[in-house]
């Protein structure tokens, strides 16, 4: 039988929820080609919750751990990767599109001359072969690629692939694997934390964004209370993060981040092409802009035609007044 | 030190993309095409570490049909010192098989340091930079957003999830360059009347084994026609209704 490999992610020993993504998928795409779903974890003083990956449809975790993968290092974590691909025989290797699996796997692919996938939004299997579909363009238009290597590797985009539970109460058998002792290249002097304890604008369910027309640094605090009161992350548009009034980091568009969250608010915020690519994967949009003409107004699910600095603030109480 | 940039030429931002008869490729007729964004901060990082003293020569490399020639003779405006056109008729979307073709040529220029863009805005792979780096053999630090050449040393940060790394590694090495490094510089008047003149070495390449191909290309779906729910403050009420009840998303 072959064998589905799910490379997961760790972030400060604990499991981040791309890895439940990756291991459901993989168990997905087992049932139809029939092959076992072996689950990778790698990391520093992981958790035992890695057997819980069962409950996702892992049959077998291999846990990779040690002080030396306390922080990302691509030397180790290739080694690791491409052992537990030999080591299972592996046909096909999932893992998330994070910022570790977009600068891992293509290292991984390149090694075993596998074809690769990224930040793929869908797996089909068609008369016997792999099937993914990625964004092109910023997402103004998909391409279906077919992999035809020996390995294919594919890597995810956060937040498409739902997290299945199919066996509960099902523990999967934990395997240690060793670190490799091999020359390291490049060394990691620091990680620094650039969002403190901030949500992430890759991981949040909700984002609230606001752009040009919140006007200042400042006038952020309103953008930044929706989003308390709603537990969502604050987004920004180029022009908000241009003006210094946020850190790149929350940038949503073709030079920021792609998001794909459950709702995305836009407060002051034109809707250009660039920023649409960041954010066209949002299941419900809201858009809340003065100019009823502003390109948003067309596509978002619900508008509201004001001002940010009337609307927002009757926001935060009318959604206070619900979650009380 | 001797830098190597590469350049990939991908329609504008603004571009409207069409996709062909065959569904395969996209129609390029009308399209406008531009340097990759992120491969100008490649080249704008080459040209301040040769002002600084730190490199000494810069040539930019580019892959692709006859139209890629445009986007070398931007690198010769900006400043970089020789181009290479390196021409095949189908780039595909395989990172892989650009990797390898890439490779070849690289191997036989030679370089200390190789700046390239994080992903191309096209096929948005971000595969091609370590894909590279392991075909040559050499560290990569990718997506960085700021850089420092010591000597033989180079420390970069490079941007995380919620997190920057701070990252050293030895030349030759290759580094894919994110926004925030620098801002790119316009090519000057002089610099694009020496684009205009000059003579673009080209050399075919064979083209690759393909790992993976296009069965279809196709357009997003489009998304209900949404609703204007009312002005101002007064339609707070209502929205956050819908929220709860028919989106179903608070
Ligand atoms: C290569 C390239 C890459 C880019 N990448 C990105 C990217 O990654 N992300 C991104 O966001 N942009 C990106 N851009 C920039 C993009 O083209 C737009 O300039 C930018 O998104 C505009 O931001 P905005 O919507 O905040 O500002 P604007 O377009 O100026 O819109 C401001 C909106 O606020 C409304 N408004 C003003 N005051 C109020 C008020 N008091 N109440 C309510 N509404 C108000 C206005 O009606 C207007 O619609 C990129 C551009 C290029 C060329
Ligand atoms: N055809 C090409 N010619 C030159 N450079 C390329 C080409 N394709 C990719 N690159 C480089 O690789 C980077 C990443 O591309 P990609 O992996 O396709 O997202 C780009 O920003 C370019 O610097």
């Amino acid at each position: 039988m072959s064998t589905i490999l799910a490379v997961t992610e760790c972030r400060d020993g604990k499991l981040h929820k791309t890895s439940l993504e990756v291991v459901s998928q993989a168990k997905a795409l087992s049932e139809k080609i029939g092959a076992g779903v072996v689950a990778l974890v790698i990391g520093s003083g992981i958790s035992v919750e890695s057997a819980s990956l069962g409950e996702y449809g892992a049959t077998k975790v291999l846990v990779a751990d040690g002080q030396a993968l306390e922080n990302y290092q691509p030397d180790l974590y290739k080694s690791i990767i491409i052992e537990a691909i030999r080591q299972n025989s592996a046909e096909i290797v999932l893992a998330p599109a994070t910022a570790i699996g977009k600068d891992i796997m293509p290292r991984v692919a390149a090694r075993l001359e596998a074809g690769m996938v990224s930040d793929c939004t869908k797996i089909l299997v068609q008369d016997h072969t792999i099937q993914a579909e990625h964004p092109i363009f910023a997402g103004k238009a998909f391409a279906l690629l077919s992999v035809n290597s020996a390995v294919k590797i594919i890597t995810l985009r956060p937040s498409v692939f739902d997290a299945i539970q199919t066996n509960p109460g099902v523990a999967a058998p934990v395997e240690k694997v060793g670190l490799p002792a091999i020359e390291i290249k490049v060394k990691t002097r620091e990680v620094k934390k650039t969002g403190g304890n901030k949500l992430d604008v890759a991981d949040a369910d909700i984002i609230v964004t606001g752009g040009r027309g919140v006007r200042s640094a400042e006038n952020f605090k309103i953008i930044e209370e929706l989003a308390a009161c709603l537990n969502a992350a604050v987004g920004a548009t180029r022009a908000a993060v241009d003006s210094g009034w946020r850190p790149h980091e929350e940038q949503v568009g073709q030079t920021g981040k792609v998001v794909s969250p459950n709702l995305y608010i836009m407060c002051g915020a034109s809707g250009s092409i660039q920023h649409w690519a960041g954010m066209s994967g949002a299941k419900c949009i809201v858009a809340v802009n003065k100019d009823p003409n502003a390109p948003i107004i067309e596509r978002a699910d619900y508008s509201i035609i004001g001002d940010l600095f009337e609307v927002v603030p009757a926001l935060i109480e009318e959604i206070r007044k619900i979650r009380g | 030190m001797k830098i190597l940039v590469l350049v990939k030429q991908v329609p504008d931002t603004e571009a409207t993309i069409r996709i062909s008869g065959d569904r395969k490729k996209i129609d390029e007729a009308g399209v406008k095409f531009i340097v990759n964004p992120y491969d100008e901060f490649a080249i704008e990082e080459a040209l301040k570490l040769k002002e600084s003293g730190a490199a000494t020569f810069i040539v930019a490399v580019s892959l692709g049909p006859d139209r890629v020639k445009e986007a070398l003779r931007t690198a010769v405006a900006m400043g970089v010192d020789d181009v290479l056109h390196l021409k095949t008729a189908d780039l595909g979307m395989d990172g892989l098989a650009t990797a390898q073709l890439l490779s070849e040529s690289i191997k036989e220029i030679g370089f200390d340091l190789l700046l390239m863009g994080k992903e191309a805005i096209d096929d948005g792979n971000m595969q091609v930079g370590p894909m590279l780096a392991e075909l040559l053999d050499v560290p990569c630090l990718s997506v960085v957003t700021a850089l420092q050449v010591n000597g033989a040393s180079v420390v970069a940060e490079r941007e995380g999830d919620g997190c920057a790394e701070v990252l050293e590694a030895q030349l030759p090495c290759i580094i894919t360059c994110q926004k925030g490094l620098n801002e790119p510089r316009y090519p000057s008047i002089r610099g694009v009347m020496l684009a205009k003149k000059k003579e673009i070495a080209e050399k075919i390449v064979q083209s690759a084994n393909h790992t993976v191909s296009v069965e279809s290309l196709s357009y997003p779906q489009a998304r209900q026609a949404g609703m204007i729910v009312g002005e101002g403050a007064a339609a707070v009420p209502e929205l956050v209704k819908k929220l709860r009840e028919e989106a179903k998303v608070i």
